[in-house]
């Protein structure tokens, strides 16, 4: 048999045999990222929205740094994070490195650009439609800040899979300042990289489509709520 | 309506999370080479280790340079690598509070079956560096300063060649673990410099073989140290000691003896001797 | 909506807390870049009659009523409000959009985020919101989409939720330039209503006939000057100025 075809295989008997260790790993993907996507919200959205309505010195430079902390690679801000919560770095005393906090901490780093950017064109189209409005109502700051990423929260859903997308299928940042330690920090990824370096390709690839499809199944499910939500409004 | 069922899904994520964490059990962080997590040794030893001590280890493999790295920096309690020279440096420098010889095992050379420099046919380890070198046979190295890297270059050094990625063609640096290294030998066709242990645990071997092994300069050995808890004083020194000693002790020993991957033994103890 | 129809219960209960009017620009005059949108234009509009703003395309009758409603600052010159009740201007008028924008939610919760906004108690809300749905005839589409209603439909929740705020001054941006004329009838009956009601009425419109069913008092515009505020039946039968006599007569500018 090929070895695309192996791997499809070796990913079926994954799923069939429901092993309690990839369903650790399975679930520390999912808790992580989605931990990591639930802070990364709450700051990137305001952010954006803030960004995308606020008239400042230097916002056209924090849009292009934003804009291009998108393309940030999670090596790098694996590293930076690494730095910072080892032993002789500035917060080493807190004892989190190698530890599920520190893959959501840099996790959460590498998304929030996604979402703060996505966030700030977003709300930035919707508010030259109806942020007059809004004013002209009487909405405060912040009201409007609310009501605009509620009126956008059909493009928001997507920009939130963005990140979430790319906070579970990096590899990068999570296997420096988590470490790949089995039932600790393995995650799906890491998970992959390892199975990969033990030249388990077939097992790699097993892995590679289970993750795939848990994407697909997270999209499916966000799509299917957003459509029934959009019907009512 | 979206965002908060969103908002409750993550939060049952949460608190899922919260409510599994298994980790109350005492544990100690050994920073370790690729070779003994990928060779299964380590999900061998831990269990051992675990059932005796009721301390966990947690394993992060690494190379051998980062390893030293971690244990400077007091991320790591333990540091298990092969790289003597590198070890005594770290002792020598202060980073380590002592250090012990485990085990042993050797470096192989793989390459093509067809084998194109003439390898095989070598009566020494160093000659047959020199005949990749003079047939210009494409070699792979893992340029990432691990214990294999650093083993890598003492080999080229000691047969009188010194290739250089930037200088010469055939000479390739991939900056990646030993398994991923095998990976793109396997695909090129070329030379490389493996640890046994990886090779044999290695599944993707295509159309590469041991072409050359069993020579003294190929012998491979690795060392423990505990990392220096004045530096460090994080450092669970009580645990690591207990770590240390069982590793070295007769039953520890006799532990990483019995080991056998595919009905091979792959790492020699040698702390008695 | 018929005016004779029985009148439901006036809204406004505390007319004092609006007294905001009389509204006076003292030479405002509004830039963007290089370009003069309005150049020091002088009014004085008080309560009680209904002014509509007249003029071409492009002569300022947007921006005015921007300045007016306090979503842009003049460039240089004065908005005064006059009366007791100034210091809470903002909360006592209303700008309804030449397209209506409305939030993705159902017709009466885009009247009651308004209200939200004012801080006023459920019990009143809901009571505001029946009324003025009621009386601008869109009970029966209360739970329906906002945005998924007609453009008509949608022009008369704009105003609904304008006047569920109950007003001092109600300003009206070209109310019915995408209405067919029925629809318009009804717009105009329903602005009728909130006027009866004592609610200053400040409405732009290119509509000449609008413009006569409706003005008490004309302010005409072109290129950005104030050229004329006069009663409407004055300014219909002689306007005094020979740009707002070609604009009647139905020239380009």
């Amino acid at each position: 048999m090929s070895e695309l075809g192996q791997a499809f295989v070796t990913a079926l008997r994954l799923i069939v045999e429901l092993d309690p260790d990839l369903a650790e790993i399975v679930l520390l993907s999912l808790q992580v990222s989605g931990s990591a996507l639930l802070l990364a919200a709450a700051i990137g959205l305001p952010v954006g929205a803030v960004v995308a309505i606020l008239r400042f010195p230097g916002r056209r430079a924090v849009i292009v740094a934003l804009n291009a902390a998108m393309g940030l690679p999670p090596v790098v801000v694996g590293l930076l994070v690494y730095l910072l919560l080892s032993r002789s770095g500035p917060l080493g005393p807190l004892g989190l490195l190698f530890t599920p906090t520190a893959m959501v901490i840099a996790q959460t780093l590498l998304i929030v650009p996604i979402i703060a950017a996505l966030t700030r064109q977003a709300v930035e189209d919707l508010s030259d439609e109806i942020d007059e409005q809004l004013r002209s109502l009487g909405a405060s700051f912040g009201q409007r800040i609310a009501t605009l990423l509620f009126e956008g929260r059909f493009t928001l859903v997507t920009t939130l899979l963005a990140g979430y997308g790319r906070a579970l299928g990096e590899v990068g940042a999570v296997i420096i300042v988590g470490g790949n330690i089995g039932h600790v920090t393995r995650v799906m990824t890491t998970a992959i990289a390892l199975e990969t370096n033990r030249g388990d390709l077939p097992l790699a690839l097993g892995l590679g489509i289970l993750l795939v499809g848990l994407a697909l199944t997270i999209n499916g499910l966000a799509q299917g709520v957003q459509e029934v939500a959009r019907r009512a409004a | 309506m979206t965002l908060r069922g969103g908002a409750l899904v993550l939060t049952l994520c949460l608190l899922w999370s919260a409510a599994g964490g298994s980790a109350d059990r005492p544990f100690l962080t050994l920073a370790s080479t690729t070779s003994t997590r990928d060779s299964g040794l380590i999900r061998y030893l831990v269990p051992r280790f675990r059932s005796l001590s009721g301390a966990d280890v947690r394993v992060v493999a690494v190379g051998t340079g980062r390893a030293l790295e971690l244990g400077r920096r007091g991320d790591v309690d333990v540091v298990l690598v092969h790289a003597r020279q590198a070890e005594d440096r770290f002792m020598a420098d202060g980073h380590g509070l002592l250090r012990r010889d485990v085990m042993y095992n050797d470096f192989v050379i793989v390459g093509p079956r067809s084998d194109p420099a003439g390898v095989a046919g070598t009566g020494a380890a160093l000659a047959a560096f020199a005949r990749i070198a003079e047939h210009e046979a494409t070699f792979l190295s893992r340029g990432d300063d691990s214990g294999t890297h650093q083993a890598e270059r003492r080999l080229w050094a000691m047969s009188g060649v010194e290739p250089s990625a930037s200088s010469d063609r055939w000479y390739r640096e991939t900056g990646n673990g030993m398994g991923a290294t095998l990976n793109t030998a396997s695909q090129l066709g070329s030379y490389s410099l493996s640890d046994r242990g990886t090779w044999i645990a290695f599944r993707n071997r295509g159309d590469l073989r041991i072409l050359f092994e069993g020579d003294p300069p190929l012998h491979n050995p690795y060392g423990v140290m505990i990392v220096n808890p004045e530096r460090h004083p994080h450092v669970k020194v009580d645990l690591a000691r207990r770590f240390v000693e069982w590793l070295v002790s007769d039953e520890g020993q006799r532990a990483i003896a019995d080991f056998r991957l595919e009905g091979q033994q792959l790492f020699y103890p040698s702390a008695g001797r | 909506m018929p005016p004779e129809r029985q009148a439901s219960p006036p809204l406004r209960v505390e007319a004092e807390r609006q007294a905001i009017l009389p509204l006076r620009l003292e030479a405002v005059t509004l830039r963007m870049g290089r370009t003069t949108l309005l150049e020091d234009i002088d009014f004085r509009l008080t309560a009680g009659p209904c002014t509509v703003v007249l003029g071409p395309n492009g002569s300022g009758k947007t921006q005015l009523l921007r300045i007016c409603d306090g979503l842009v600052a003049p460039t240089s010159g004065r908005v005064v409000w006059e009366g007791p009740a100034a210091a809470r201007a903002a909360e006592a008028r209303a700008l309804v959009f030449q397209r209506p924008v409305l939030l993705r939610r159902s017709a009466a919760a885009n009247i009651d985020y308004a209200l939200r906004l004012r801080g006023l108690p459920s019990q009143e809300r809901a009571r505001r919101i029946e009324r003025v749905l009621t009386d601008t005839r869109l009970a029966d589409l209360a739970d329906r989409p906002a945005r998924r209603l007609s453009i008509g439909e949608q022009q008369r929740l704009a105003l609904a939720r304008a006047w569920a705020l109950e007003p001092a001054v109600l300003f009206l941006d070209e109310p019915a330039s995408a209405l067919d004329p029925g629809s318009t009838g009804a717009l105009e009956s329903a602005i009728r209503t909130i006027r009866g009601e004592g609610t200053k009425i400040v409405m732009t419109t290119h509509d000449l006939a609008q413009a006569q069913r409706m003005a008490d008092e004309v302010l005409f515009l072109d290129d950005g000057r104030l050229l004329e505020q006069t009663a409407a039946a004055d300014f219909f039968a002689e306007p005094e100025t020979a740009p707002a006599r070609k604009f009647l007569r139905g020239e380009i500018l």
